[in-house]
């Protein structure tokens, strides 16, 4: 079925398609059976599916994502969904220190096939507490794998991946996509976890990015093209693992490399990957490594300096206008 | 023997030889030296790969008559 | 580790063939290493018993880095067997020579040179010296390099994915632009009538079996060789600013490998071998050359080059010379030619034959003396068996 759908419905599919298929996994989180989800992605499946498996949590995410850990652990597959990424900060005890570290800690006994959907992201003048990306974050601890669907065909296919795997997956929807449009094929075969993907394939310049800055990147690709720069965008889609053998083939070819980071720069994914690619492809660079993150300041809530703190198309233009010694 | 399986054989020692070539470079009615860059020295050991393999002999004066490998095979099938 | 090449700087000890404690006899091969041109056999000069291996196998190492210590037989004791060879060449000029850019007048000298990872690399790979160039907005990048490397003539790429063929290609470049740079060199073509001497190899493969068959090219080698004993001016080298020449005969054979790239190792000892032993040596070289399992000897002691495109038709082949030899003979293509015989014309099979020379140590003369020779002994061609 090849089909022109949003993100939120296409995550919607991958959550009945998972449900129907198995009857081990099921949804719970705050809100998403009576209200249909804070961001409705999960509209009607409290009817579709009834309230044993669309499961309305009380307002605890320690508690909620807890009984997740022990529903994985004794052979569920729960998706607990957390509303956004910095109420999970509430339950990273149960992510970090439990679902991260039980696996080894058990030496190898117990796995915890848990997967966790959060929404991530500013740009809504929400404020500081309701705005942060902390994706980059998670991918700092071994145990999880973190993944950050940016396109509608991995909305829905990435949470079928999640699933799959034996072991704790965070998946990161930047919330300002749900609404966004693309093509969705169910019949394609997913693109495995811990791969990235050439969105635009380019010789000048290496956009690096990933959820919703993928597009920014992109449009910043086109004014770019003008401007005589041929870059090259790649989706990175998945956090922790990070796809080095892409990325550093993508730098021998074009010699340079711009990372969009939609996280603050000071130990962030942006900083990581920089250091991967000092390690492995030192000698192909021509010139500096750069990047473009959200401005180092708790996110604000009037618009305008909201805008001015976070990732925009502009800005990336500029640093790759720099890093090509254009400006 | 059959004319294919000196065929093969004549492909098998020229890949022995010059194992960069690929077999589908091969024509059968292409002039085997001009047509896969094989110069004379390589084509000697060709064919002294082909007489110890069966002990057929091409002096000089018949170079011409082996130029490609239609007319190297039937020179052998006529001479085995 | 040897210096292979006039421009290598260093190559990777790729394998050790012997221990601690083995003994070794003169020219035993004892190790396998890798360079831009392939992987060279290096042999021992001295019969001995290996100390101690210095280097670790899979280690690229400077030329002149000591890699071995052996022990040897003879009653000085010397320490580092595989150094500098006698014939090796120190070209303190030509060696770093830099490729300056025009305006590069201005030297920086107390400061770093700023330049990024991957022009330092090119840069290296190039033999350009960095610290002659005037960096583009204060950061020496990679297209500055490559605008540098532009301006020197640069045989076309032939189509290849290996990366050794690629830097083997540059290497032949680099050299091939400071030969012409430097040498002064004059060129002579004669044309010889071949016919005498093929007809002669083809009565003499008749009665031969085919292992035994000589080609035409043992037979040119063979000439070049005789003309050399009359003429040994041209055999040897230029070295430290006067002429050496050479009492043995190492021709450098150009033997083009299968998939691009030329080669040109010494046929060593060729004063030394009749038409057989030259065509035997021949044949054993080319199919090392191309299986890539030459000796580190073939590679340095070349006392003057061949090269015999004539197999791809080419009718005169003007060589440059590699330094520090002094000369390139070129054998083109044998064609069908009218010739003119008192006042007879007829069709013979006609041969271009050419001299580059190195005019510091030969002049026409001499080279158009070698040229006649080399006819001579075609046209007598049982003089060559």
């Amino acid at each position: 079925m090849d089909n022109t759908t949003t993100y939120r419905e296409a995550v919607k599919l991958a959550i009945r398609k998972a449900m129907s298929e198995d009857e081990r996994v099921f949804l719970m989180g705050e809100d998403v059976g009576h209200y249909g989800g804070c961001f409705a992605v999960s509209m009607g499946l409290l009817d579709e599916y009834g309230d044993k498996r669309i499961i309305d949590t009380p307002l605890s995410e320690s508690a909620f994502t807890g009984a997740g850990v022990g529903a994985a652990m004794n052979g569920m597959r729960p998706i607990v969904e957390i509303m956004t990424v910095n109420f999970s900060l509430l339950a990273l005890d149960q992510i970090m220190n439990n679902a991260a570290t039980l696996l080894h800690m058990s030496g190898g006994q117990f796995n915890v096939p848990l997967v966790i959907r959060m929404a991530t992201g500013g740009g809504k003048q929400l404020g500081a507490q309701h705005s942060h990306s902390l994706e980059g974050w998670y991918a700092h601890i071994p145990g999880l794998k973190v993944l950050t669907p940016a396109t509608v065909q991995d909305a829905y296919d990435m949470l079928g991946l999640a699933l799959s795997d034996p072991d704790p997956v965070l998946i990161f929807e930047n919330s300002i996509l749900y609404n966004s449009k693309g093509i969705l094929d169910t019949k394609a075969t997913p693109l495995a976890i811990g791969k990235a993907l050439v969105q635009k394939e380019g010789k000048n310049l290496t956009i690096l990015t990933y959820g919703i800055n993928l597009f920014k990147s992109l449009e910043a690709a086109e004014i770019l093209a003008k401007n005589g720069v041929d870059v090259e965008v790649i989706d990175l889609r998945s956090l922790r693992p990070l796809d080095d053998e892409t990325i550093m083939k993508s730098i021998k070819k074009t010699h340079r490399v711009l990372i969009v980071d939609d996280g603050w720069r000071s130990g962030s994914i942006s900083a990581e990957i920089m250091a991967r690619i000092n390690e492995q492809a030192f000698y192909e660079l021509d010139a500096l490594m750069a990047r473009v993150c959200t401005v180092e300041v708790p996110l604000p809530y009037a618009k305008h300096l909201e805008d001015a703190a976070i990732v925009q198309v502009d800005k990336i233009v500029d640093m790759a206008k720099k890093v090509m010694g254009l400006s | 023997m059959k004319k294919d399986e000196i065929k093969s054989a004549i492909i098998k020692t020229i890949l022995k030889v010059a194992p960069d070539i690929e077999e589908d470079e091969i024509e059968l009615d292409a002039n085997i030296q001009r047509s896969l860059e094989i110069d004379s020295f390589d084509f000697l050991k060709i064919l002294t790969s082909m007489n110890e393999e069966f002990g057929v002999e091409v002096p000089e004066a018949d170079y011409s008559k082996v130029d490609t490998l239609e007319n190297m095979a039937n020179y052998f099938l006529e001479r085995l | 580790m040897p210096s292979l090449g006039a421009d290598m700087e260093s190559a990777i000890l790729m394998e050790w063939l012997v221990k601690e404690g083995d003994s070794v006899k003169k020219g035993q091969i004892i190790a396998e290493v890798e360079t831009s041109k392939g992987v060279i056999e290096i042999e021992v000069f001295e019969d001995g018993v290996v100390e101690k291996l210095l280097v670790e196998e899979e280690t690229d190492c400077k030329v002149g880095t000591p890699l071995a210590m052996i022990k040897s037989d003879s009653k000085e004791k010397k320490e580092e067997v595989l150094k500098v060879e006698p014939v090796e060449v120190k070209e303190p000029e030509i060696k770093k020579e830099p490729i300056i850019e025009k305006q590069a007048e201005k030297i920086e000298q107390d400061t770093r040179v700023k330049i990024s990872p991957i022009a330092r690399k090119r840069a290296e790979e190039l033999s350009v010296d960095i610290t002659k160039i005037i960096p583009k907005d204060g950061l020496i990048q990679l297209a500055q390099i490559e605008s540098i490397v532009q301006k020197i003539e640069v045989p076309k790429k032939v189509d290849s994915k290996r990366d050794q063929k690629d830097s083997m290609r540059k290497a032949i470049a680099v050299a091939m632009s400071r030969s012409n740079a430097e040498i002064p060199h004059y060129y002579l073509s004669t044309s010889i009538n071949m016919t005498p001497a093929l007809n002669y190899l083809e009565v003499l493969n008749k009665e031969r079996t085919i292992k035994q068959r000589i080609l035409p090219v043992a037979l040119l080698i063979r000439g070049v060789v005789l003309a050399l004993k009359e003429v040994p001016q041209l055999n040897g080298f230029w070295l430290d600013d006067s002429h050496h020449i050479s009492e043995e005969i190492h021709p450098g054979i150009a033997i083009a490998l299968r998939k691009g790239g030329l080669m040109t190792p010494a046929l060593l000892d060729a004063g030394e071998k009749n038409l057989n032993e030259t065509m035997e040596s021949l044949s054993d070289l080319i199919s090392r050359t191309r299986g890539g399992k030459l000796r580190s000897s073939e590679m340095t002691k070349q006392t003057i080059t061949i090269t015999n495109l004539g197999d791809l038709g080419v009718e005169s082949v003007y060589g440059v010379i590699y330094p520090p030899q002094l000369a390139v003979v070129g054998l083109g293509a044998i064609i069908d030619k009218p010739w003119a015989e008192g006042d007879t014309l007829s069709v013979r099979k006609v041969m271009k034959a050419t001299l580059a020379g190195d005019h510091r140590a030969t002049d026409g003369r001499v080279g158009a003396l070698f040229l006649e020779k080399l006819n001579k002994f075609l046209q007598n061609p049982e003089e060559l068996l």
